[in-house]
């Protein structure tokens, strides 16, 4: 479904990505992993069309489509959806009223009707039972005021409503209590179908333990530079990135 | 081109007065002798800064010294804003009360008067002397001295002692001319001891001439009286607005101001409430949406005369085009006006470079113990937020109108008449949709 090739990718002139390649399958998990800095939450911003990035190179196809020449709400409306590391705070814009706009506006594109106030309120009500999310955050502003954990359940529940057919969650597990995690990840693995697909940015292969993934890429100075199984990750939290990093500059 | 009103106020003042009321003429020569020394206000003074009152005031305006009658059926030219609100209704058109055989206003609690202030000026002279002027005469301005000098007539409410006026008061102010047209009126509101009302002043226009409105409205609010004034602005772009609300706090009183201008051409509105006695409470909020070149200019002053009062102030301004806003917080606090607590804010969204918005506080505290604040900010739409919703699937377009009208919700939940509330959010995301660039009926502001 997804295809990276050679992809660059810029910020103010400095390059992050430096001719990144991914293909993505329906019905897998990818796992992301690597060091800090290295442009795993930038890649993520490209995917989903933020433009303070600046693409110069490479291509992206979605299903045979240009992603690199959609909007971000077509994007979406495609299928894709980010869950943020750092999802954002929207004072004065109620949670209701967000995934309501949203929902539609998904529906619109598939010509289909707007969904009925009561018809929109039983889904959320389903999905928010499907995050254990607490309803008094549903009836508050986009993420004001929410803890750390409590926003990470928020972008998995707007994941539940949307129901994409690739899913990038960015550090989802980041800044989550053991309970919060199970939840979360039982919220990704209830999602799960044949035909849509994950990419699970991490650092820690505490969440792998929950959401298994086929594949473990490393992601080093903007470059794929090591793909294995699920064992991968366990490996590199053992021994951390400094061999990765030592393979990468023998091969220059 | 003060010139042609002070050869006018010469020439007619005799029928000026013929056609006002004795309490309102006594001071009438004063206020002409002022304004003749102070002029109109220009941007080089201080308080003007930000109203830049040149051209609007180079059009030729006709005044209706005779008092006329305009012909005009208030409820054919004009479609209420705020339909569905049960009010008390009442029209002003141009700056003459304009009676109406309205059956629901024959409801009136009892003593409430409500009415022109001329026929109540004459009929209750009493009552309207021991008010009138009383915060207006004071006033070192040429706009209020120029009001002082030709307001007329206006619209006159009294509430007495200990009543509660049930349902809000809607005054509704249209200016009908074929002409190019300035009209002056001056509003005196008393609220006894006790006593409660809400008042919702909506401005129209409905014909395609420029206008001008000089308005001075003076506002008592007694001990323990409580009173929202609601000024709902939606004039079309060749409408010069100038607005002076006076407020008098008296002991324990409570009163919110909210003043939203929708649409407008040039506006300014001075606001000035003045805390004369202990324990009151204060709030007065507003907001603007502005494009095109729609200039709005909110002056205002809060004055804690005495100790143990609460004032805050909450101001927003989204602009667009080349529209200009202007905004001064003036808090003063007097040295024996300790425990005072005062909050102010003024936040500003500029959508565009070409619009142009300036700020400033001028806060004069003399009393060591209280609490004040101040904090102004002018920015853009937040790009991330924007973002985020964007990566929901929301469009860019309705991003902005969900963001812009977040902004503006915490002025719009300063309403506390809920129909109102609800009436005129639909009304700010109309106008933030462009769907209301223009007032209903009227074709000049495209
Ligand atoms: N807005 C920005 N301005 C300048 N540099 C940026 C900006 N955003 C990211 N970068 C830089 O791009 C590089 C890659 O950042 P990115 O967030 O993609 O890393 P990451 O792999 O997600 O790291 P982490 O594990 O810490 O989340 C970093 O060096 C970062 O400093
Ligand atoms: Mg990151």
């Amino acid at each position: 479904m997804l295809e990276i090739k050679n992809l660059h990718a810029n910020i103010n002139g400095k390059e992050i990505l430096k001719g990144l390649d991914l293909v993505v399958r329906p019905g897998e998990i990818h796992a992301i992993m690597g060091p800090n800095g290295a442009g795993k939450s930038t890649l993520a911003s490209v995917l989903t069309g933020n433009q303070t990035f600046e693409v110069t190179k490479g291509e992206v196809t979605f299903y045979g489509k240009n992603l690199l020449e959609l909007t971000p709400e077509d994007r979406s409306r495609e299928g894709i959806f980010l869950s943020f590391q750092y999802p954002v705070e929207i004072p004065g814009v109620s949670m209701v009223n967000f995934m309501r706009t949203a929902l539609n506006e998904h529906r619109k594109y598939k010509n289909m009707e707007p969904l009925s106030a009561t018809d929109f309120l039983r889904i959320m009500r389903e999905k928010k039972t499907l995050v254990e999310m607490d309803n008094k955050l549903a009836n508050r502003s986009v993420n004001e005021g929410f803890s750390g954990g409590e926003k990470k359940r928020n972008e998995i529940f707007q994941m539940a409503m949307l129901e994409p057919r690739l899913a990038i969650l960015d550090e989802t597990d980041s800044g989550l209590d053991i309970d919060a995690l199970r939840i979360v990840a039982n919220g990704v693995n209830k999602l799960k179908r044949p035909d849509n697909a994950s990419i699970v940015i991490t650092h820690y292969q505490r969440l792998l333990e929950y959401i298994v993934p086929d594949f473990v890429h490393v992601l080093y100075d903007g470059r794929i530079v090591k793909t294995g199984g699920k064992e991968l990750a366990l490996e590199l939290e053992d021994k951390g990135y400094d061999w990765i990093k030592k393979e990468v500059e023998e091969n220059i | 081109m003060e010139q042609q009103y002070i050869d006018l106020y010469k020439q007619q003042h005799e029928s000026i007065k013929k056609h006002s009321a004795a309490v309102m003429n006594d001071s009438r020569d004063d206020a002409f002798a002022l304004f003749e020394a102070l002029r109109f206000p220009t941007v080089a003074l201080e308080n003007y800064k930000y109203t830049d009152l040149k051209e609007p005031l180079s059009i030729d305006y006709g005044l209706n010294i005779n008092r006329i009658p305009i012909p005009v059926n208030p409820y054919e030219v004009f479609q209420c804003d705020v339909p569905g609100i049960h009010s008390y209704l009442y029209f002003v058109v141009n700056d003459a009360f304009y009676p109406v055989n309205e059956p629901r206003n024959k409801a009136l609690p009892k003593g409430v008067i409500i009415g022109s202030l001329k026929e109540v000026a004459t009929t209750h002279p009493e009552l309207v002397k021991n008010y009138f002027g009383k915060l207006s005469t004071t006033k070192n301005d040429g706009l209020i001295a120029f009001n002082g000098a030709f307001a007329q007539d206006g619209f006159f409410m009294y509430v007495p002692k200990n009543v509660v006026l049930d349902k809000p008061v809607q005054l509704v102010n249209i200016m009908r001319s074929d002409v190019d047209f300035m009209a002056n009126s001056h509003n005196l509101i008393i609220l006894e001891e006790g006593a409660k009302a809400q008042l919702l002043v909506c401005d129209h226009t409905v014909d395609e001439v420029h206008f001008l409105s000089n308005r001075v409205t003076e506002v008592f609010a007694g001990e323990d009286a409580t009173y929202e004034h609601y000024k709902l602005e939606n004039t079309h772009t060749k409408t010069t607005n100038l607005s002076t609300l006076l407020i008098d706090q008296h002991p324990s009183s409570n009163v919110l101001a909210n003043v939203i201008t929708l649409h407008n051409g040039v506006t300014r509105n001075t606001i000035e409430i003045d805390l004369d006695g202990e324990h009151c409470e204060t709030l007065l909020c507003g907001m603007v949406i502005g494009d095109k070149n729609q200039q709005v200019d909110n002056f205002t002053s809060i004055i804690h005369n005495k100790p143990n009062c609460n004032s805050r102030e909450l101001f927003k301004y989204v602009l667009d085009g080349m529209a200009k806003g202007g905004f001064t917080g003036k808090l003063y606090v007097a040295k024996d006006a300790q425990k005072t607590s005062a909050f102010q804010t003024n936040r500003n969204i500029l959508l565009n470079k070409t619009a142009k918005m300036r700020t400033k506080p001028q806060l004069e505290i003399y009393a060591d113990d209280v609490k004040c604040s101040h904090g102004a900010t002018i920015g853009q739409l937040d790009e991330t937020a924007k973002f985020y919703m964007q990566s929901r699937g929301i469009p860019e377009s309705e991003a902005r109108l969900l963001l812009m009208f977040a902004f503006t919700n915490d002025v719009i939940e300063n309403i506390r008449i809920p129909a109102l509330q609800d009436r005129i959010k639909l009304l700010v995301e109309k106008r933030l949709r462009g769907e209301l660039s223009k007032c209903e009926g009227c074709v000049i502001c495209q």
